[in-house]
């Protein structure tokens, strides 16, 4: 009935059911809440960064199936990287959501998120796919504000 | 009986296809589509009258001028207001809601006072209320909500009292579907000296709607939600009413005389008008309610009711897999706007599967953020009826929901 291929891949329904890296952490070195008021998705992230690397990530929320994908697989993707490293992937994905690239140059940087770029054809759902992506910005930006006051 | 299939012949829309499949189009309480005759009226009006009105003593011009009269007395028989001239040309019933905040209740409203809303209103008929009573230290009161999301009149009389202003209600809510007793209402703000305000937006398009009965002193909708054209709406006011206030925008065609110094204001309607009117599509609106009344507002009621109660009955099949309905059940105490929630799968996932099916619902707060966030979710799914909607279309959005919902709990399809 339906052809939700490019959107609703397997890998998103799967993110969606089981999300990754779901919950609160109680040795966090950040946090931070993203909320998008016109759909009423929210998140709350935690992160715990260590000599600039980002050692665990997880976050809570509600939110629809593309929003909780992406921030699931944003943690698989971050997780263990450098600061610097995680907004190169942030950076990347934006240019893929926004349709500035296919995200195929990209690939390795990446990985299982670029089977979000499908969301790139359905502009009212772009922002559900970021939400978590600007709160790991926000949350990072304070970590580094916390390290440089070291 | 209505002949659907006839009215559907008039609505070029519905014959177009979206993602590969006939258009279901249940997104009527955020707008309607547009039969030919009123698409019609717009280019004929560009094609053969245009011109400025009021102004002229050119027959352009003249013409002009009588069709967008013509229009307005169409409006006001529409709605029983009698006299012409207490119809009100605003943009969109927001305007209009506005035009009552700041031409009226700021100057009748007063500190210490209150005005009575409900929990259910659209924004359109909740921040304006804000800012007024912010500015004047009056209060805002609700009247409570049952779990069924219909109004819980049991302490009714001490929420309306002798410092109530105003009561502004909203006749169909366009977030669960409920009808409320607007009649009761007024009477109650009456016996305490208060104005009372019906918003009509989901309810002129819909119902028979007859200001002289409810007696309300103001009453605002919008055009685009009853087949007319986008930018057109109406305020209608009782005549006393609107003489004792003051306009809400000023300039060219509101005024009588002007000198350097000052202005003397024009009669009714005009004191409300400013500048050069939107006559294209108040014209075109005049069409759309000789449409209505062609159907007639009774047959439209009666069919939606009828698709209303077929669609609840379907609704069970959703329910049965844990699909949860907002609203009253019963179809008498509700209009043709099915507001759920469905469980895992969240609206918006919904709203973009059942587009893929070529069916229109929206998603979201419905303009109503505290109610949608007071029923414990962050959205919800709404489908929305009008005249032109089929129990046929009713069955292919029950078995998109499903599918949806299916697919979403265990990826089959
Ligand atoms: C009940 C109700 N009131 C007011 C409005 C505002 O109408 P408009 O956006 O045309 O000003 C709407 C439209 O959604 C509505 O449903």
């Amino acid at each position: 009935m339906f052809d939700s291929q490019e959107l609703y891949q397997e890998i998103v329904m799967d993110h969606n059911r089981r999300p990754r890296n779901f919950g609160s952490m109680t040795d966090s070195t950040a946090t931070s809440e993203g909320f998008n008021p016109l759909c009423g998705d929210q998140i709350t992230l935690f992160l715990k960064v260590s000599e600039d690397i980002v050692e665990d990530i997880s976050f809570e929320g509600v939110g629809c199936a593309i929003s909780k994908s992406s921030a699931s697989m944003m943690t698989e993707g971050v997780k263990g990287k450098s600061v610097e490293e995680a907004l190169t992937v942030f950076e990347a994905f934006r240019e893929m959501i926004t349709a500035k690239s296919d995200g195929s140059k990209d690939s390795e940087i990446l990985g299982d998120l670029e089977i979000l770029k499908g969301v790139a054809q359905y502009p009212t759902r772009i922002k559900c796919a970021t939400l978590s992506w600007h709160t790991l910005q926000a949350a990072l930006q304070g970590t580094e504000r916390d390290i440089s006051t070291e | 009986m209505l002949d659907v299939q006839k009215i559907r012949n008039d609505f070029p829309i519905l014959g177009r296809e979206v993602n590969g499949h006939p258009l279901v189009y249940m997104d009527n309480a955020a707008t309607t589509q547009k039969p030919r005759q009123v698409i019609q009226a717009l280019v004929d009006y560009y094609e053969n009258f245009n011109a400025n009105v009021h102004r002229g003593v050119h027959t352009l011009s003249m013409e002009a001028t009588d069709m967008y009269e013509d229009a307005r007395k169409k409006v006001a028989k529409f709605i029983n207001a009698g006299d012409p001239d207490t119809v009100i040309w605003t943009r969109n019933a927001s305007e209009s809601l506005n035009l009552v905040a700041y031409s009226w209740a700021r100057e009748n409203v007063e500190s210490g006072e209150n005005i009575v809303l409900t929990p259910m209103e659209h924004h359109s008929n909740l921040v304006p209320w804000q800012e007024l009573t912010r500015e004047k230290n009056a209060a805002i009161r609700y009247i409570p909500l049952d779990n069924e999301g219909v109004l819980d009149l049991s302490d009714i009389d001490s929420i309306i009292d002798d410092r109530t202003a105003l009561v502004s209600v909203v006749h169909m809510s366009n977030a669960l579907g409920t009808v409320n007793p607007i009649k009761k209402l007024c009477d109650l703000a009456h016996a305490r000296g208060a104005k009372f305000l019906v918003d009509g937006a989901q309810s002129v398009p819909h119902m028979v709607v007859d200001v002289k009965e409810i007696d309300c002193d103001f009453m605002a909708f919008s055009g685009h939600k009853m087949m007319g054209p986008t930018g057109i709406g109406c305020l209608y006011a009782k005549k006393d009413v609107l003489e004792g206030m003051k306009p809400f925008l000023t300039g060219g065609e509101m005024v009588l005389e002007v000198s350097y110094e000052k202005a003397s204001w024009a009669d009714l309607p005009m004191k409300f008008e400013a500048g050069t009117p939107n006559i294209a599509d108040a014209i075109a609106l005049g069409v759309a309610v000789d449409y209505l009344e062609d159907i007639g507002m009774a047959n439209i009621d009666e069919y939606e009711r009828d698709l209303t109660g077929y669609a609840l009955n379907k609704f069970i099949d959703v329910e049965e897999e844990g699909g949860k309905l907002f609203g009253p059940r019963n179809p008498d105490q509700r209009g043709g706007i099915i507001s759920f929630d469905t469980p895992d799968i969240h609206p918006h996932d919904l709203g973009t599967l059942l587009d893929q099916m070529g069916i229109a619902v929206r998603t979201g707060h419905h303009c109503a953020m505290p109610l949608v966030r007071s029923l414990g979710v962050a959205a919800t799914s709404r489908a929305s009826f009008y005249v032109y909607n089929t129990k046929k279309e009713v069955d292919v959005l029950i078995e998109g929901i499903l599918e949806a919902m299916r697919y979403f709990r265990d990826g089959v399809r």
